[in-house]
């Protein structure tokens, strides 16, 4: 078989947090309302005469995301109508951006190599459909509580080439849009929903000429299965020298496939004008300013620096925090530990390791730090003592001596505990580990 | 006959309690039993008026019946812009401009018929029949608010309120003799307006003076919350300008050199216009609109009409889609031959289907922009520009059918400056003794220049005499 690259690009919807919709002062909490249509308003139900107001939290949020992801800011942007009918969009247009998102030119660093972010524009999200059935009768109905929750849309070049580097980039754009704590980005309540567009090439240089769009993935696990037997099943259809349909195609996890949702050919032509309600945003250096100061130290850039300053492991750490504030109290966290000449990768390690019986954002420190030392904190012990105790805790356990001559290597734990049972002491694992292996030869 | 009153004597003989609102509404009703039948001004009315009106006797506005074009929201009266798509569509929320005549102390006392969803220039495509000229009703009242004027003509209202995306405050105002004023856009809201063009739509007063209609200003226009397009500056007293004077005053006269009007009873009406303004203390010149692109291209109406056609049928194209047939009254096969017309051409300019270097859509916006550079450096120049609101007297009934640039062709000296969004008003300038119609005088300013309008207007109104 030849050997195919993968191209994939992604579009990745997000909902932002603010406390109200896009365009109304609706409240934005459609996923915990208590009853349908009660978030509602003429202007998020499209009736007649209603008029768009936009959120200018929204905007400050969507530019604080472009800046944390290395975007260029178009200086001078707008809204514009985007038309297609649908029963759960009731205006018959969606209030998006077309030609001036309000970020371009992006970046998102992986371990597989850096993926380009093409656009990031701020849109309204639409109601939603509930397919029901009432007295026998099969209905469906229109819950408008989602209508005009403020939504981004991420775009990237097609830089994703496998698809753990794209479960890496959509989990970093989620771990990137939690710290920066403008969305809670929860997958099962619709907050954040995937898109990957995926075709293979054999010439680098070329890029073919269709693409597939894969949508319903609900998880990043999912995502990179549902890439991996996407690819699979492309590779098929080119082995045979033909081109796979350009369409968009649904992810079953159940089945672990892919299944054909509808043939796109052709672009939709969505007419997009600009939106005459909403006149065109300027974003001025002082706006801009103000969003620069407001915005958190870059996420790559706080693990570096901290995996620099306290040799800590990245990963374990990145385990400890969301948001920033808590990323925050974090560092307040290491420096009052440092004081204490603390070994800070020890603490993440212990943190990470959830070792340690304390509350994260919530005991203070001292308390943690004071936990950390008990737990850390080994007794002396005089070799004569220690060999004295190993010996009885071999002597007393030959069936976990065989076991680790058996290569149990799990039986060293064992007799660590044995040992520093008969000591009544905490002492240094690595010191009475070496003791023991001596000992058994 | 009280109903006959202006807005501004009601107000002071109920002020003075020497007019009461008993008898004021008991001659309205005598009216509207008498004409609303034949004129077709109405589509509904408030059978509470009266009791409504009573509630606000201490307010500004004392309970005065004013007419509202069937395009505004009003709760508790059914709005349906004259389409049977919203037959019977009970609005859940106020318009801000009806909000505000109501808080004011007015009543909304009756719905009045419009072209449907406001496409039009003869009120003829109201799927509620057509409404007819007051001043001799074989003849048409003109639109989109033909009701709205006719309402005010009939003395069926004391004021109405009309909305103008171009022309459609105007030109009905010019046929039906009275007063029609267009706003700056984004002077007065248009939140709970149903839109028609959005990016051109203008509420505004149809009056019986030009002081009725600088009173129903001074109540509507202003920065609404809700509507992101209006305008922060501040709200002047409209009724100041009315003591102003119009000395120094330099007046721009166009598109009377136009050969289609040029040769009309309305170019020379406006000439002489022109003359009795000079005469008042103003300094005249007569501009040259001619049809040389190189030169002054972006002054003619008729790549104006053009410019406008793409605008506004590609906004009514997006603005209509909410009519969907799943929450209003009707499908969208009710849409009427006109609205259909719209829709189509409307999503021919947004659509790229024939491959253009450009979207016709896009073109047209930058021939606007183009517009609005001129009128920019016109009133750099002048402080008032005035020609004729519409070429001809009114037209009879069934002018329109068969004809779909009607509207386009009876709003040509009003379409260029509705594209730039400034203000106008047209004050009755001749009627002819014979028919009983009128011709009306189109006063353009600056943007948030109502106040010269108003001056200049008033000023007309008192030395013309009709």
């Amino acid at each position: 078989m030849k050997k195919y690259l993968p191209i994939i690009g992604m579009e990745i919807h997000i909902e932002l947090k603010t406390a109200s919709k896009m365009f109304c002062s609706c409240k934005n909490d459609p996923f915990f309302a208590k009853k349908p249509n009660i978030y509602t308003c003429p202007v998020c139900l499209g009736l007649p005469g209603a008029l768009p107001v936009p959120n200018k939290k929204a905007i400050d949020w969507t530019l604080m995301f472009g800046l944390a992801l290395n975007c260029q800011i178009n200086k001078f942007s707008k809204f514009d109508r985007k038309h297609y009918f649908y029963p759960d969009l009731p205006k018959g247009y969606q209030i998006s951006q077309y030609d001036l998102p309000f970020c371009y030119d992006g970046k998102i660093n992986t371990s597989e190599g850096a993926i380009r972010i093409r656009r990031i524009h701020l849109e309204e999200d639409t109601g939603k459909l509930i397919h029901s059935t009432i007295n026998g009768k099969k209905v469906t109905l229109i819950d408008f509580n989602r209508s005009g929750v403020p939504l981004v849309e991420i775009v990237t070049e097609p830089d994703i080439h496998s698809p753990s580097q794209a479960k890496e980039y959509a989990k970093k754009l989620y771990q990137i849009i939690r710290y920066l704590d403008i969305s809670d980005a929860d997958m099962e309540k619709g907050q954040m929903r995937l898109e990957a567009n995926i075709s293979l090439t054999i010439d680098k240089s070329v890029l073919p000429n269709y693409k597939v769009e894969l949508k319903n993935i609900n998880s990043f696990r999912f995502l990179e299965k549902a890439i991996e037997i996407e690819i699979k099943r492309q590779e098929e259809i080119l082995e045979t020298g033909k081109t796979p349909v350009q369409e968009t195609r649904g992810y079953n996890a159940e089945k672990n496939i892919t299944y054909s949702q509808r043939s796109k050919e052709d672009a939709a032509d969505y007419r997009y004008f600009p939106e005459p309600d909403i006149p065109p945003i300027k974003i001025t250096e002082n706006w801009l300013l103000q969003i620069k100061n407001q915005l958190p130290k870059n996420y790559d850039q706080l693990l570096d620096d901290w995996s620099k300053k306290y040799h800590l492991d990245k990963n374990l750490a990145s385990l400890l925090f969301e948001t920033s504030s808590q990323a925050n109290w974090l560092e307040e966290l290491f420096t009052y530990g440092q004081k204490q000449n603390i070994d800070i990768s020890k603490l993440v390690n212990f943190l990470a390791n959830k070792k340690l019986q304390v509350t994260l954002y919530r005991d203070d420190y001292e308390k943690i730090i004071s936990s950390f030392k008990q737990a850390t904190t080994v007794a002396n012990v005089s070799d004569e003592e220690l060999n004295k105790a190993v010996d009885e805790a071999l002597k007393t356990n030959p069936q976990a001596v065989a076991d680790y001559k058996n290569g149990k290597k799990n039986a060293l734990n064992f007799l660590l505990g044995q040992t520093m049972k008969i000591l009544k002491k905490r002492l240094d694992p690595s010191l009475v580990i070496k003791k023991i292996v001596e000992k058994i030869g | 006959m009280l109903n006959t009153l202006t807005l501004k004597k009601a107000l002071t003989l109920l002020e003075k309690k020497e007019i009461s609102l008993d008898d004021l509404y008991h001659d309205l009703w005598k009216v509207y039993e008498e004409k609303n039948q034949l004129l077709n001004v109405y589509l509904s009315v408030d059978k509470d008026a009266l009791k409504k009106a009573k509630e606000n006797e201490n307010k500004p506005l004392k309970g005065i019946p004013i007419a509202v074009k069937d395009n505004f929201l009003t709760v508790g009266l059914p709005t349906t812009a004259s389409s049977k798509v919203l037959d019977g569509y009970l609005p859940q929320y106020e318009s801000t401009v009806t909000k505000k005549i109501k808080e004011a102390g007015g009543v909304v006392f009756g719905k009045t018929n419009m072209d449907a969803w406001a496409h039009g220039s003869s009120t003829e495509t109201s799927d509620y029949g057509p409404t007819k000229n007051p001043r001799n009703p074989k003849f048409l009242p003109g639109g989109s608010s033909g009701g709205s004027a006719a309402a005010v003509a009939s003395d069926m209202a004391i004021a109405s309120l009309g909305t103008e995306t171009a022309g459609s405050i105007r030109q009905p105002a010019a046929w039906c003799g009275v007063v029609g004023l267009k706003p700056t856009y984004g002077r007065v809201s248009r939140y709970g307006i149903i839109a028609m063009g959005s990016s051109l739509d203008s509420p505004g007063p149809i009056t019986k003076t030009v002081e009725d209609s600088a009173i129903l200003l001074n109540i509507i226009a202003g920065k609404d919350k809700k509507d992101a397009t209006t305008s922060e500056k501040e709200v002047p007293d409209y009724t100041l300008a009315l003591k102003k004077d119009i000395k120094n005053f330099k007046i721009g006269i166009v598109y009377i050199d136009h050969p289609q009007i040029k040769s009309t009873l309305a170019a020379q009406k406006t000439l002489e216009a022109g003359k009795l303004f000079e005469k008042l203390g103003a300094k005249v010149d007569l501009i040259s609109t001619s049809k040389n692109l190189e030169k002054d291209k972006v002054l003619s109406h008729e790549h104006a009409i053009a410019v406008y056609t793409i605008v506004q049928r590609a906004e009514v194209s997006s603005n209509l889609a909410r009519y969907d047939g799943i929450r209003y009254s009707n499908p969208r096969k009710y849409f009427g031959h006109e609205a259909k017309n719209r829709i189509m051409l409307g999503i021919f300019g947004l659509s790229n289907f024939l491959q253009q270097e450009e979207l016709v859509y896009k073109t047209a916006q930058k021939v606007r922009a183009l517009y609005i550079k001129n009128f920019k450096q016109l009133f750099s120049k002048y402080d008032l520009l005035i020609s004729p609101t519409s070429p001809s007297f009114a037209l009879p009934l069934g002018a329109t059918s068969g004809d779909p640039m009607f509207g386009e062709l009876q709003d040509m000296l009003v379409e260029p400056s509705s594209l730039a969004g400034i203000c106008g008003i047209s004050v009755p300038m001749y009627k002819d003794a014979k028919t009983n119609l009128y011709l009306g005088l189109n006063i353009m300013a600056d943007y948030f220049q109502e106040e010269k309008l108003i001056t200049a207007a008033n000023i007309y109104e008192l030395n013309n005499k009709i």
